[in-house]
């Protein structure tokens, strides 16, 4: 099966995985900023944290962030997918600039021609390293039969 | 609250906060090359999903020994991060992490993955890594 032209949906699947990671992640940071240090002495401070609001807003998006990104690795390498998450860093940063009209200073703007760049170079190339036996449903279906033959 | 004198150390100390990244940057390389040999080895999702729905996608995702390997390892760097981010500023812990893990995970992909990481993907594994490092520092 070639994967060389992703899908609409597939497309999709690729933006959720950059969107939620990083607003997940500014989640958790929000809510363990505000909480008082933890030592290594008290681990069960860090349980007791995965129970407040910002915490548990942090997680839910990094659950839909999971579920996007397994399937995303289901149908294209881990080189590909990865860059994608970065793309993310780059909405937010663009959001704060046009929607909350934070200032992005030129390190900022350098940061994000950078990673576009680096994403949109990797997007150019195939999604999925093309296998010498590539797996496909009839094989999928065969290969058991034959393991059990040699193993006879 | 008191904040004890230990953690206030921690905080200042550049060889503690190097510890603490690095411990998310080995556990989340440990475990995004583990899930994506898992869902590699499951094959394509949505084609599974097809053939026998959601229930059958997710069962099949659940009965993959080496998909908990990977969960145990993001856990883990799940809880480094949020150890860390009680330390340290998120703009120091999000792009020297992430960064760092982009380019851990294209040396790992293509040494237990087998990946092809061509050059237009080092290229591009380089310039999302200076560019996350621009971008939250």
């Amino acid at each position: 099966m070639a994967h060389d032209k992703l899908l609409p949906r597939q497309y999709l699947i690729l933006g959720l995985v950059s969107l939620c990671a990083p607003l997940g992640d500014s989640c958790l940071a929000r809510g363990m900023s505000a909480m008082p240090a933890i030592s290594l002495a008290h681990p069960g401070a860090l349980v007791a944290a995965v129970f407040t609001p910002w915490i548990v807003a942090g997680i839910a998006l990094l659950i839909g962030f999971f579920a996007s990104y397994l399937t995303a690795l289901s149908w294209a390498d881990l080189t590909f997918v990865l860059p994608a998450t970065a793309l993310g860093n780059v909405i937010v940063a663009l959001i704060s600039r046009f929607w909350l009209h934070e200032s992005i200073s030129i390190e900022r703007w350098a940061g994000i021609v950078l990673i576009t760049l680096g994403v949109g170079f990797v997007a150019q190339g195939p999604a999925l390293t093309e296998r010498p036996a590539p797996i496909d449903e009839e094989q999928q279906l065969e290969e058991p039969v034959a393991t059990e033959a040699q193993t006879r | 609250m008191t904040i004890p004198a230990t953690t206030l150390a921690l905080t200042t100390n550049p060889w503690t906060a190097a510890a603490m990244i690095a411990a998310i940057v080995l556990a989340s390389t440990a475990g995004e090359v583990l899930t994506a040999a898992a869902m590699k080895s499951i094959g394509d999702l949505d084609v599974i999903r097809a053939r026998s729905g959601l229930t059958g996608a997710i069962r099949a995702v659940l009965t993959c020994p080496l998909f908990f390997a990977g969960v145990f390892f993001l856990a883990a760097a799940f809880f480094s991060l949020l150890f860390a981010l009680n330390h340290l500023n998120l703009s120091l812990v999000a792009p020297a992490s992430a960064s760092l893990t982009l380019v851990t995970n294209a040396v790992a992909g293509k040494i237990f993955l087998k990946e092809n990481v061509d050059r237009r993907r080092w290229v591009s594994a380089g310039l999302v890594c200076v560019g996350v490092y621009l971008l939250a520092h």
